[in-house]
């Protein structure tokens, strides 16, 4: 139980921090479309992060529910993938980092579907649709930036550069995770690498981008232990729970 | 930076068998961006089954000034409406 409640809290905290860092942008985006397409993206994962986070306060069984798990803990605590809580930068880093997510997002919640683990399967197959559109959102921004104007390709290329060792960390599994795949809960981290550079490298290739080749990948954030990034995001998103524990509206 | 981008005009069917309706309009660089864009500006709650985007400046409209004779000429025809039929009540409401 202890693994699936640190895979659920992983799954859920990528959703979560993932969502806040894009709602950053809710009355900033560079076009009026973008801005409302961005923040359903970022409804969308809300969604799903309560989901998963409501699974694991379930499987740990200590009475904490997705709100109490989201707003009270530590940046410690957290399980996301270092990628996430990556600042937005400019417009195209955020997309760079959306598209990187959303294609291993994509892969990991069809694998999911099929795990041994229904409540798993359940949820990574209410989120598929979604996803789906969030992916093929991304890509096409990618593809227009990438091969647009220099300066949109210069950024594009930049972003890719900057994102690219953080988006390895999706594919380095533990312990957890290869506990889990032997029990078909969970795929094993590894094993979705093939097809996401399949997926990239065709994007990529249309976008004129062009992926590092290094296989170095920062590590860290699905155990716990984050860039200072995180805790300033945190800061801000749990300040009112936290200032004003219970409160409602 | 939208002004860099062209207008669209966006339809949305609501329901099978209803027809597509204006709902408003969008800039999108192009018209795959415009249906997602219409995706998420207009059909947020529901609101459709299918999107129609077309170019703003690809439409044709008559011009404000020529309402007169456009439209004028049938102020003066009631006979074109059929209100002249005694309906049975057997048609029911019509």
């Amino acid at each position: 139980m202890r693994d699936r409640f640190e895979y659920a809290l992983r799954l859920g905290d990528n959703a979560l921090i993932l969502s806040h860092r894009l709602s950053e942008w809710c009355g900033h985006a560079p076009a009026l479309e973008e801005d409302i397409a961005l923040t359903n993206v970022a409804l969308d994962l809300i969604g799903q992060a309560q989901f998963w986070l409501g699974l694991a306060g379930e499987l740990e069984g200590a009475g904490r529910d997705a709100d109490a798990l989201a707003y009270r803990r530590d940046a410690g605590a957290f399980r996301n993938a270092l990628l996430v809580e990556r600042p937005n930068g400019d417009y195209g880093h955020t997309l760079m980092r959306q598209y990187l997510f959303d294609e291993w997002h994509r892969l990991a919640l069809a694998a999911l579907a099929k795990s041994s683990d229904p409540r798993f399967a359940e949820i990574a197959a209410k989120g598929q649709k979604e996803v789906a559109y969030h992916v093929e959102r991304s890509a096409e921004l990618v593809v227009a930036l990438g091969d647009g104007t220099g300066e949109s390709h210069k950024r594009m290329q930049a972003a890719l550069d900057s994102l690219w060792a953080y988006a390895g960390e999706l594919f380095v599994g533990d312990e957890v995770d290869a506990r889990l795949a032997a029990e078909g809960v969970a795929p094993a981290a590894e094993a979705l690498r093939p097809d996401w550079d399949r997926a990239t490298g065709a994007v990529f290739a249309q976008a004129r981008l062009k992926a590092p080749e290094s296989r170095f990948a920062h590590k860290g954030g699905r155990q716990g232990r984050h860039t200072e990034a995180l805790g300033k995001l945190l800061a801000e998103m749990q300040f009112l729970p936290r200032a004003y524990p219970d409160a409602t509206w | 930076m939208s002004s860099e981008w062209p207008l669209w005009e966006v339809f949305i069917r609501g329901q099978h068998g209803l027809n597509h309706r204006h709902v408003g309009s969008l800039h999108a660089a192009d018209a795959e961006q415009a249906i997602r864009n219409a995706r998420d500006v207009y059909t947020r709650r529901h609101e459709g089954v299918s999107i129609w985007v077309v170019r703003s400046n690809d439409i044709v409209a008559s011009s404000p000034s020529d309402k007169g004779p456009l439209f004028e000429p049938a102020d003066s025809k009631v006979y074109r409406h059929p209100t002249f039929y005694d309906i049975p009540d057997e048609a029911g409401p019509m």
